[in-house]
């Protein structure tokens, strides 16, 4: 051990450090230290990742088996087809988000850690965000060509998807904050959770079909990023929020 | 000695059940206070409520003289509170667990890791993951935060759980030393506490029993 060599040193050290009562780190610190620690669980528990994916691949790959092959109707259909289907995956792999950290008290560690609770669930939802969100956007374009999806949709695809999944996570951590103190959460959740969900999903298909018609989509775009920017904003400290009615409970 | 943290008129109340009122303690620099009492009266809601986790109760709590409600982050800065879970990731060695502490309240430093991990005699477990630790390791390593963190305010909920004798007796060690040093500790346990300085109760559930014994 490095530190058997020189015990003496490292316990004048520790007592140097215990002295100054509350040396404060930065809260970019703490930020990065939650995202490192969840980045490395999440690489830990690979089936994690996989799981959303395999989701969201199965749902889209079932519907041309399911309805009709014709490359005319897929085309129609792709654009929802792929934003629903990412929907669900990423409403799918929520319950995750707080549940862990609840079960095992570092949750309560979080909260009374002298940080803006908001900036550690910005931390979580960013790696929410990095490991769903991030691999479905990279996904849809290839799942897109199995729909037959028209080659003008592709880039709006891709860029609605990079500016709605964010929101998706966002707004997903309020209702897995609000829920985590439960029993059962399940329908709850998606209840709570759906109905904030539909705005994105109108806007996102909404953003494709204009691209595959040669309609205008900056209003499209502009819209969703304006959500995005409202999530990013409001639902860090909606979450919070409600992190700490859970654990009132 | 200074006043480190005091409560005026505290009442809890859960599921309808009374759990205490009108409690008032003050824990000075240097004491240590144990909350004692039979299984459901309300003691580890008491520590959450210390710990501010549980903002459901009546009653002030103050820091250093100063409303803990004004700072809370003043406050949560000079806490260090290991609760009934200890807040370990079994998938991450312990290591990783206090890196994870570390980048909460202190600059990272590797050697102070190590050594926390050693004073609680977990050398050579550095780098395993902790679902191959034993239950009084995990709790180990959450002790080895007494190390790792400055806090002169520690609330400790059931330090003792599934640690053997002689970890025992190195913990009360470390209670009574962080005490003589200035700090403040506030305990529960159904260990038989052997410290040797004055050591403070609070009795909770004998009021709550008498009230019913009356009606």
């Amino acid at each position: 051990m490095a530190n058997d060599a020189n015990p003496q040193l490292a316990h004048e050290k520790q007592r140097v450090v215990r002295r100054e009562d509350g040396v404060r780190t930065s809260s970019w610190r703490a930020f990065t230290g939650t995202l490192k620690r969840d980045l490395l669980l999440v690489f830990r528990r690979r089936s994690d990742i996989v799981n959303p994916l395999l989701f969201f691949t199965i749902a889209v790959t079932l519907f041309p088996l399911g309805i009709s092959p014709e490359s005319d109707f897929l085309a129609q259909i792709a654009a929802g087809v792929l934003w629903v289907a990412a929907l669900l995956a990423t409403l799918l792999s929520l319950d995750s988000l707080f549940q862990q950290d609840m079960a095992d008290g570092s949750l309560e560690q979080l909260v009374i850690s002298p940080h803006p609770l908001a900036v550690m669930v910005l931390s979580k939802v960013l790696v929410h965000w990095l490991v769903t969100g991030l691999p479905l956007t990279l996904l849809a374009p290839l799942l897109g060509v199995m729909m037959f999806l028209p080659d003008d949709g592709f880039g709006i695809l891709f860029l609605s998807l990079l500016l709605g999944t964010p929101t998706l996570s966002l707004v997903g951590a309020i209702g897995a904050a609000l829920t985590v103190g439960l029993r059962r959460t399940g329908v709850l959740m998606t209840l709570l959770i759906l109905p904030l969900y539909i705005p994105v999903l109108i806007f996102g298909t909404g953003s494709v079909i204009a691209a595959v018609n040669g309609m205008a989509v900056a209003g499209h775009l502009a819209i969703m990023g304006a959500m995005f920017m409202t999530a990013l904003v409001l639902a860090p400290l909606a979450a919070g929020a409600a992190l700490r009615i859970s654990l009132n409970g | 000695m200074q006043e480190l943290l005091s409560g005026q008129g505290l009442a809890c109340e859960r599921d309808d059940r009374l759990l205490f009122s009108d409690l008032d303690f003050k824990l000075h620099c240097g004491d240590v206070l144990q909350i004692a009492g039979p299984n459901g009266t309300g003691k580890t809601s008491l520590l959450r409520i210390l710990a501010g986790l549980l903002p459901d109760f009546d009653g002030e709590l103050f820091f250093k003289g100063q409303p803990v409600a004004d700072d809370p982050d003043h406050f949560r800065e000079n806490l260090l509170f290991i609760g009934h879970q200890p807040g370990i990731k079994l998938n991450l060695t312990p290591e990783e667990n206090l890196r994870w502490y570390q980048s909460l309240y202190h600059p990272a430093d590797t050697d102070h890791i190590y050594h926390a991990l050693a004073q609680v005699k977990l050398t050579g477990f550095e780098d395993v993951p902790c679902y191959t630790l034993s239950a009084g390791q995990h709790r180990r390593v959450a002790l080895a935060r007494l190390f790792l963190h400055a806090a002169p305010l520690w609330i400790l909920d059931e330090p003792f759980t599934a640690i053997d004798q002689g970890g025992v007796k190195e913990i009360e060690q470390l209670i009574a030393d962080h005490a003589q040093q200035g700090g403040g500790v506030i305990l529960t346990t159904h260990h038989n506490l052997s410290l040797p300085t004055e050591l403070n109760v609070i009795q909770l559930g004998q009021s709550h029993q008498s009230e019913t014994e009356q009606a």
